[in-house]
């Protein structure tokens, strides 16, 4: 089943086109990661999967129904549909972005309370569940000061998981981690995806591409260079391009 | 020249008056203008001009006229365009929470504009609207930045009720200007009005110090 169909998509900023015309379908269940040189788009196509950027053209369509609506040959993206549209589609971010004046708890609850206003104790048992299963549940009281950056990842896969996403996006989740960090992120993102969670990860840890991906997307210059599954891409690459980057990356391993 | 203070305590019941109208003059114009400049705020960090416009033309208004010309003004000038009568109180009210207004609504939105645009980004990825993540994510954090801000401009506001003398509102300054003339003691009646406004304000400043340290040590 596809739950999410890309036409189309192009990103400009100004006079820089940043992506020229993505399309993709993602399948229940799939995982995919997305490759590429810094500046090639991978962050830009999944921050419009979210709507964090609005595409400048293009079309998303998630279960079936395309986001936005049509005006004058364009389209527009009222509040409302977007809202609505961010709840099904989770994301975890570089930089974890908790809200520093909530415990964790409250990181996680707050989704819950303020967006679908569940009662108070209903959204309690649910973030500690959420914060159990990211190995956090004694933590449910720290506010995101006394947390290490591993932890506050943690803390934000929880809060994204909190409200049931139908996808998740992981935006270069271990990226500002100290290297002795990263570990205990990718080993919760592994979890996730053995429950069968379908999930859009722009990484550059490629050994856990390789392990985690049902499909490696290589994008180069705001396109979709290669795709493959992660042998086909990461083991034996057809294009120039995607040998280029991989030769870059020699010291992961699988 | 020999110090007396006796005649200014003689009109001690005329003092407490003056300081009960200052303090409620106070209390009115904190809250209204303070309100009233998150409004104005909020319409300055808007970015659609319909709401942007009107705010930077009241902010530029409010800030370059004197407070004292716009109480006069509500004072006197008002009546004469409008047909109806304002009370000192409220000429003064007016004048100085405008101006409060004016003067706080830059301070809220610098505190709003000073949160990162990550937090936003994560207020909005879990499906909250523009007025949801301004009242639970921005605003919490904004005016915990903007305390001491907020703090000077309540403290000018509290200052700023001796202009209410110029239209005979029952304040403290007006108080001490009605004793002075009688008894013809410039030096005791000003200098009791001083010390007045100073045993109050003093203590609230403290006050303020001590809860900016406790949030500083909270985070």
């Amino acid at each position: 089943m596809t739950i999410l169909r890309v036409r189309g998509l192009t990103k400009r900023f100004g006079d820089n086109e940043v992506l020229h015309g993505i399309d993709l379908d993602v399948v229940a269940g799939e995982r995919i990661a997305i490759l590429g040189a810094s500046g090639s788009g991978k962050s830009t196509l999944l921050r419009c999967l979210n709507f964090m950027e609005l595409p400048t053209a293009g079309t998303v369509e998630l279960d079936g129904k395309t986001v936005g609506s049509e005006r004058g040959g364009g389209r527009i993206y009222r509040e409302r549909d977007l809202t609505g549209v961010r709840q099904r589609v989770g994301m975890v971010f570089q930089q974890f972005n908790l809200f520093p004046h909530m415990t964790a708890a409250g990181n996680v609850m707050e989704g819950l309370r303020t967006v679908r206003r569940q009662p108070k104790a209903e959204a309690r048992a649910r973030a500690e569940k959420e914060l159990a299963r990211v190995g956090l549940a004694e933590k449910a009281d720290t506010f995101p000061a006394h947390l290490s950056g591993g932890q506050k990842q943690r803390v934000a896969i929880a809060r994204a998981l909190a409200m049931d996403p139908e996808m998740l996006l992981f935006d270069e989740p271990t990226s500002a981690l100290d290297p002795e960090l990263v570990g205990e992120v990718l080993t919760v993102i592994r979890s996730l995806a053995e429950e069968g969670r379908t999930m859009l990860l722009v990484t550059h840890e490629l050994g856990f591409a390789y392990h985690v991906a049902t499909r490696v997307i290589f994008l180069a210059e705001g396109a979709i260079h290669e795709q493959g599954t992660p042998d086909e891409i990461l083991k034996s690459p057809k294009k120039d391009k995607t040998r280029a980057f991989l030769a870059g990356h020699r010291q992961f391993s699988f | 020249m020999v110090w007396d203070f006796s005649s200014v305590l003689a009109n001690s019941d005329a003092l407490i008056a003056g300081a009960i109208g200052t303090v409620r003059l106070f209390a009115i114009c904190l809250v209204s203008g303070m309100t009233f400049g998150l409004v104005v705020g909020l319409g300055r960090y808007a970015r659609t001009r319909w709401f942007n416009w009107p705010a930077t033309l009241f902010v530029e208004f409010f800030r370059n006229t004197p407070v004292l010309v716009q109480i006069l003004w509500f004072y006197f000038a008002l009546p004469i365009v409008a047909p109806f009568e304002i009370s000192p109180l409220s000429a003064a009210a007016l004048g100085i929470s405008l101006n409060a207004a004016a003067f706080s609504a830059d301070i809220y939105r610098g505190g709003i504009q000073s949160i990162e645009r990550g937090q936003w980004e994560a207020a909005r990825a879990i499906g909250m609207g523009w007025g949801q993540a301004m009242r639970r994510i921005i605003l919490p954090q904004a005016l915990k930045r903007m305390t001491p801000a907020l703090t000077s401009r309540a403290i000018e506001i509290f200052k700023s009720t001796t202009l209410a003398s110029t239209v005979a509102y029952v304040e403290l300054l007006q108080q001490g200007k009605l004793i002075a003339s009688i008894n013809f003691n410039p030096i005791e009646a000003y200098t009791t009005v001083a010390v007045i406004f100073f045993v109050i304000l003093w203590p609230l400043v403290q006050l303020t110090y001590a809860l900016e340290r406790r949030m500083k040590r909270a985070e």
